[in-house]
């Protein structure tokens, strides 16, 4: 654990290093923020009827997203994780007293996490000060607060479980480049990274909910907002952890296997 | 002709101290220091000449190649090469030069070295006639005939050295630069880099400036040194006249019985250990025969060897000498 | 130009050298433009309309920055990895070379995977071309090649803008990408719909309203003002200043070498 936190450190420090880098990360995901939600506002217009929550509900949303932006990015990958499987020096990897798959598992935890600690923040902060209906509001409730912050961190290892997948996917492929390219694309798309899944036409909606996709930021963001009421959050937590559970394992299986391929071909 | 005079180039750069509480300040305000890169460079090189540029790390040598090449404006001063200011007429500069920088690539990694070549002729506009001559000559001093036909990334490290070098070279420069054209190289594509240089200089008459850390290189090629340490030309001379200032100083090798030699007048230890000890006398104070007759009264010496500096020591102790 | 094809076709030899990974990130290119469009998609299938502007429509000004940008990537690409070619020490050899920089740096780059979002672009085309209900008069399609060609330029200028800020600091640059991908995925909605201010601040400060939201009112036949059919001359002219501070760039390259 102790090692886990210490490079979690590093990260720490190392991000803070590029200070610019920082502030201009803020500014950019402030004023991405602030043109999607304009963009939602001129549809609002359109059709308020049609607009599936409030505008309100809808801001929360699109300002957690983007706070939260270094948790549940389905694009950013460990390209070192990739050099060590196509170049073989997995089998070094083999020889250190440590798990695999925790260890990467860990380690992209850190990454996502000292980004996230940064830049949410500032976005956050602004964001509450914003005219109305354009700013985050507070949680509906302490419990579903407290709910949120659960969620979230059940949706941030649905993620990583998930990348897991794609990082072993490797072992097979040899490849690391399609199979990251569909990701980036279907993945955004179908966990609401695009636009919210409660967007989407309905039939399609009843789908991607039970997909592992709307239980990575789709389900923290609609507790925290509120849209989710009730039995909702009960369901959609549940399926959190069923796909954390499913993830996990079905990762760990196919580590193993690809590993014993490992040792009996030497890399 | 290449002529400096006076040259001052001055570097600001931003400090960075470690630790969680210095990277959180430094989110709000940075510091600077001011390095002073070259400070007042001035010395001038013939048509044809052969010149080893040397110096530590840092000691300004890099900046002094890049001015000389037209990529770098110094603060003061003047630099005339070929009648012309490098940063002033940049096209005209380049045409006449050819600079080879150690441990950068521009060759492209996945076609075949000619086709670089190739690529470098339209870019210098050489004619097809001369780019075949100057091809052939080069390909075979560099003996790369086979070499070239092969992508970049398929060559060893000297092989693909001596491609750059040859790359640098298609346009007949009348001036080359040489930014350790050896670090890395293997002794074999060494001599074959070496003995390039000298025919180069010799059947072209290119004028060559060359810097390097590797001593042998200077021994094997340059008559004319040129010492830079901490942006100060410190030395501007030939190599015998490096080994002459250094001839006052010999080293003495002795193995022997007994006590340790301890200290004697004229000379010092440069180390001794377990009945064998090495001297460095200045025979200007104490000449070899008395330094050994001294030694034999006070040790009961088994062997005893003197030795000239090699060029390497004499560059070390220059440094030391000139606290660089 | 002849050499020009000469880097091409070298820079084509050594990209197809990797035929599997240029494939795939030509589907990419072309997969990531795909999920943006099924986002506007689904936005139409709900809405029906936004400010008064119907999908087709919104599909064409899609297509119309989709193309630009992507030309822009394509051929302006050696400005946008510039900090590599900065870091590398490509761009010291750049300097030895007896050619002009700006050349040179185009020439050293072509990124010819940025097809993929071209595709996308062109199946877009191809479908609200004949539906969006414009009469392809002569004005009309020299204005829809005003519109490729003006945002082509002000692409290719932000490119140089952000290379030229590479000169001058290698960290923070990340907020450029509010102009160049900003302007791509937001710009796929007429401009007007982010409200005066926005509009405001795209056609005086960076000029994409230019090549975008005025030329494409009259594209629809919203107005027949033939200023505004013109707008994207003035977007090329963009191109002036950005080449004016990319000049003041280099000269600060040679007085910090670094």
């Amino acid at each position: 654990m102790k090692k886990y936190l210490s490079f979690f450190r590093i990260r720490l420090i190392n991000g803070l290093q590029y200070r610019a880098a920082a502030w201009a990360g803020v500014v950019t995901q402030f004023t991405w923020g602030g043109l999607t939600l304009l963009m939602f506002w001129a549809f609002y217009q359109n059709g308020q009827n049609i607009f599936p929550m409030t505008f309100s509900e809808l801001s929360s949303y699109i300002w957690l997203q983007q706070a939260l932006l270094a948790l549940y990015m389905a694009w950013y990958f460990d390209n070192d994780i990739f050099d060590t499987i196509t170049s073989g020096n997995i089998s070094y990897e083999l020889c250190r007293p440590v798990d695999i798959y925790t260890m990467w598992f860990t380690k992209n935890m850190a990454v996502r996490l000292s980004r996230a600690l940064l830049r949410s923040m500032p976005i956050l902060i602004v964001a509450v000060f914003l005219p109305k209906p354009f700013n985050i509001s507070p949680p509906a409730s302490v419990l579903s607060g407290l709910l949120f912050l659960i969620s979230m961190i059940l949706g941030f290892l649905v993620l990583i479980a998930f990348s897991m997948l794609i990082y072993i996917s490797t072992f097979y492929t040899m490849s690391p480049l399609g199979i990251r390219i569909l990701v980036t694309s279907v993945v955004e798309l179908l966990a609401g990274g695009i636009i919210p899944i409660p967007f989407f036409p309905q039939s399609l909606q009843t789908i991607i909910n039970v997909l592992p996709f709307a239980s990575m930021q789709n389900t923290p963001f609609l507790i925290y907002n509120g849209y989710f009421e009730g039995n909702d959050i009960l369901l959609s937590m549940l399926l959190q952890i069923g796909w954390v559970i499913t993830l996990m394992l079905l990762g760990r299986v196919l580590m193993r296997k690809a590993l014993r391929k490992v040792v009996i071909h030497g890399g | 002709m290449i002529e400096l005079k006076n040259i001052s180039k001055t570097f600001r750069v931003a400090k960075r101290n470690a630790g969680l509480r210095e990277a959180v300040k430094a989110l709000f305000k940075k510091e600077y220091t001011e390095i002073r890169a070259l400070d007042n460079v001035s010395f001038k090189i013939f048509d044809g000449e052969m010149v080893g540029y040397i110096g530590p790390n840092g000691a300004g040598k890099s900046s002094t190649i890049k001015i000389m090449s037209g990529i770098l404006t110094p603060d003061s001063g003047e630099c005339i090469i070929n009648g012309r200011v490098p940063w002033k007429e940049r096209i005209a500069h380049v045409k006449e030069i050819g600079v080879v920088f150690g441990q950068r690539n521009q060759l492209f990694w996945d076609v075949p070295v000619v086709d670089s070549f190739e690529l470098i002729k339209d870019i210098y506009k050489v004619n097809e006639v001369q780019f075949r001559k100057s091809l052939s000559e080069l390909t075979e001093l560099l003996d790369i005939g086979e070499v070239i036909r092969t992508p970049a990334r398929q060559l060893s490290l000297g092989q693909r050295m001596r491609c750059e070098i040859a790359a640098s070279l298609l346009h007949n420069p009348k001036v080359l630069f040489l930014d350790e054209p050896t670090i890395g190289l293997d002794a074999v594509s060494k001599i074959a880099v070496r003995n390039f240089i000298k025919t180069i200089n010799k059947e072209r008459g290119t004028t060559v400036i060359l810097t390097t850390h590797d001593m042998q290189d200077i021994e094997a090629l340059t008559e004319r040194i040129l010492l830079i340490g901490k942006g100060k030309i410190l030395l501007d001379g030939t190599l015998n006249d490096l080994k002459k200032r250094n001839s006052t100083n010999k080293t003495l090798v002795v193995d022997y019985r007994g006590a340790r030699i301890g200290e004697i007048e004229g000379a010092s230890v440069i180390k001794e250990l377990d009945g064998h000890a090495e001297l460095l006398v200045d025979t200007t104070v104490l000449p070899v025969s008395q330094a050994i007759s001294l030694i034999s009264s006070k040790v009961d010496v088994k062997d005893i060897s003197v030795i000239g500096a090699t060029a390497e020591e004499m560059v070390v102790s220059l440094y030391r000498e000139f606290q660089i | 130009m002849k050499l020009y094809l000469k880097y091409a076709s070298i820079i084509l030899r050594c990209q197809l050298q990797y035929k599997v990974s240029f494939l795939m990130s030509t589907i990419g290119q072309f997969l990531v433009a795909f999920s943006t469009f099924l986002g506007v998609y689904f936005m139409f299938n709900r809405f029906g309309s936004v400010n008064g502007f119907t999908y087709t429509e919104v599909l064409l000004c899609f297509a119309i920055m989709l193309t630009s940008f992507s030309l822009a990537e394509c051929f302006v690409r050696g400005f946008d990895a510039f900090s590599g070619i900065i870091s590398n020490g490509e761009f010291d050899r750049i300097m030895v070379r007896p050619r002009n920089e700006i050349f040179q740096v185009l020439a050293s780059r072509i990124e010819f995977s940025r097809i993929g979002r071209l595709f996308q672009a062109i199946a877009l085309f191809m479908y609200a071309i004949p539906k969006s209900g414009v009469l392809w008069s002569v004005d009309k399609i020299i204005t829809l090649a005003l519109m490729l060609l003006g945002g082509f330029f002000v692409f290719s200028g932000l490119f140089i803008i952000y290379a030229t800020l590479c000169f001058f600091t290698t960290e923070g640059l990340e907020f450029m990408n509010i102009f160049t991908d900003g302007t791509r995925e937001f710009g796929k909605y007429p401009l007007s719909i982010y409200g005066e201010g926005i509009l405001k601040f795209l056609t005086y400060v960076v000029p994409v309203a230019l090549f975008q939201y005025y030329p494409f009112l009259y594209l629809i036949g919203r107005t027949d003002n033939i200023l505004y059919m013109l707008a994207p001359v003035a977007g090329i002219a963009f191109i002036v200043p950005c080449l004016i501070f990319w000049k003041i760039g280099v000269r600060h390259y040679k007085s910090t070498g670094s």
